[in-house]
């Protein structure tokens, strides 16, 4: 089903998408015409299946549980802050502090995200193909940040437990953040996911 | 929190359209700054004259241009809402004597050859509304929406800021070190009309460019300004954009064949011309990005 934001106005339609009728056959929805709102799709709790069309502004997919969500364009700051499970998909660039502070599910970002990426994240898995901007994982409590680019300043700055992968050149270490080397038990872990 | 935006034509077919565009903006931004608006329009002229962008507050138009004509040679003087622009050949030495010594309430908002700046406490509709905004043209524009946090709702609070000839800036931030720095700047010739943080930066920047490149300028601001920032300043050939390196105030650019815009969130230009076609980035904290000039 289309949802026009043109036509719709954004609180009815995350009303509508957060309280969808549990015997509905229907679960796959289309936003169109973003045109950078905030919270977009935020609070979702059910599996739904919603891809975006366009850029959006702040806290899309906020707090997400189970559905996925994904999103044709930018994302401003906070995607997928405080999200529960579920997969929340950017296939453009992420602006700051994407996943901060989630507990669990998947965030994607095929493009880059800029500084604070998996800020104080508590057990999400953050897959980001492009490059992370600086204090990346600053207060990273747990789960698994992976970069497929670089990284910049501060690199997981305060670290707790959150596993940390980068591909590509790291500008600088934070405080508590160890370099290691990749072994059998990192391996196990990702052929377990 | 605080809105700026700023747009930049490449080629001369948007002209027309550019008060629409930056209006546009401006608007958008209104949920970052519901206090106070304003915006700088700079346009290619062909007289070489200065212009003036004054706010003449409760003195009426009549009064006022009966006034300034007997102090100096007035080339033309149009209205719009409580600011004129008045064209001269008059220096700003002169001016500034002038309006100090007989228009105590009429404030110099900005001038230069190019510029025009119109800045209004008030909701950002309303303001553009009020200086229609819409009917602008120009080759580059940049505007501020605020949330006053460190100085009052008035429009000498207001951004731009213009501290220079075809200069001014705005700003989406705060500055720690500003008292001390317009004590120095003060030591140095510098004249600030308000208490706001901002005019300091504005006036950093016009001192700075009297030795430096404006790329130079904004490198040395990392150094000398303290706190959050995320700048445009406009030039009469275009404009720069810098955010501080800690980078907490946003900023995104869009630029396309035909212009490059902007704004603090990407719902500032969703209406721009083509825009989901453009390349839409963040600005790197601590890195100058210039255009035109």
């Amino acid at each position: 089903m289309n949802l026009d934001l043109k036509k719709l106005e954004l609180r009815k339609v995350n009303d509508a998408l957060q309280n969808l009728d549990r015997k509905k056959n229907d679960r796959s929805f289309t936003i169109l015409n973003p045109e950078g709102s905030h919270a977009v799709c935020a609070g979702l709790t059910d599996e739904l299946d919603v891809t975006v069309k366009g850029h959006v502004g702040y806290y899309c997919a906020g707090m997400n549980q189970n559905a996925k969500v994904t999103i044709e364009g930018n994302v401003g700051t906070g995607v997928g802050e405080n999200m529960m499970s579920g997969t929340v998909h950017v296939k453009g660039n992420a602006s700051q502090s994407a996943g901060a502070t989630a507990h669990g599910g998947l965030l994607i970002v095929d493009g880059d995200t800029s500084s604070r990426c998996g800020i104080s994240m508590k057990g999400i898995d953050i897959v980001v193909k492009g490059s992370v901007g600086h204090m990346s994982a600053f207060m990273a409590q747990s789960g698994n940040l992976v970069v497929c680019g670089n990284a910049g300043e501060a690199l997981g700055d305060s670290l707790y437990e959150t596993d940390i992968y980068v591909r590509g050149k790291v500008k600088s270490l934070g405080a508590d953040c160890v370099e290691k080397k990749m072994d059998n038990k990192h391996k196990k872990n990702w052929i377990n996911y | 929190m605080c809105g700026i935006v700023g747009i930049y034509l490449k080629s001369s077919k948007l002209e027309k359209s550019l008060g629409k565009m930056l209006s546009g903006m401006l608007v958008n931004m209104e949920s970052r700054g519901p206090d106070s608006a304003g915006f700088a329009i700079y346009k290619n002229e062909k007289n070489k004259d200065y212009k003036y962008s004054l706010c003449i507050s409760d003195l009426s138009f009549e009064t006022f241009k009966k006034q300034i004509s007997k102090e100096i040679k007035v080339s033309s003087l149009v209205k719009n809402s409580d600011h004129v622009i008045l064209k001269t050949k008059e220096k700003p030495s002169k001016i500034n004597e002038v309006l100090s010594k007989k228009f105590k309430n009429v404030s110099l908002v900005g001038y230069g050859k190019s510029i025009e700046i119109f800045k209004q406490v008030g909701n950002p509709s309303d303001v553009v509304k009020k200086f229609n905004l819409n009917e602008f043209s120009g080759t580059h524009g940049i505007g501020h929406t605020r949330m006053a946090t460190e100085s009052a709702i008035t429009t000498d609070g207001s951004h731009p800021y213009s501290t220079g000839e075809d200069e001014c800036l705005v700003h989406n931030g705060s500055l720690s070190n500003h008292n001390n720095l317009r004590r120095k700047l003060v030591k140095n010739g510098s004249v600030f009309k308000s208490e706001n943080d901002t005019e300091v930066a504005a006036g950093y920047i016009s001192d700075s460019l009297k030795n430096k490149n404006l790329k130079d300028t904004l490198k040395s601001g990392l150094n000398d300004l303290d706190g959050f920032y995320t700048f445009i300043t406009g030039t009469r050939k275009g404009f720069a954009v810098l955010r501080d390196e800690i980078a907490c105030k946003p900023a995104v650019i869009a630029e396309t064949k035909d212009y490059v815009a902007i704004a603090s969130e990407f719902q500032a230009m969703a209406h721009l011309p083509n825009v989901n076609q453009a390349k839409i980035f963040e600005p790197e904290p601590g890195v100058v990005y210039s255009w035109g000039n």
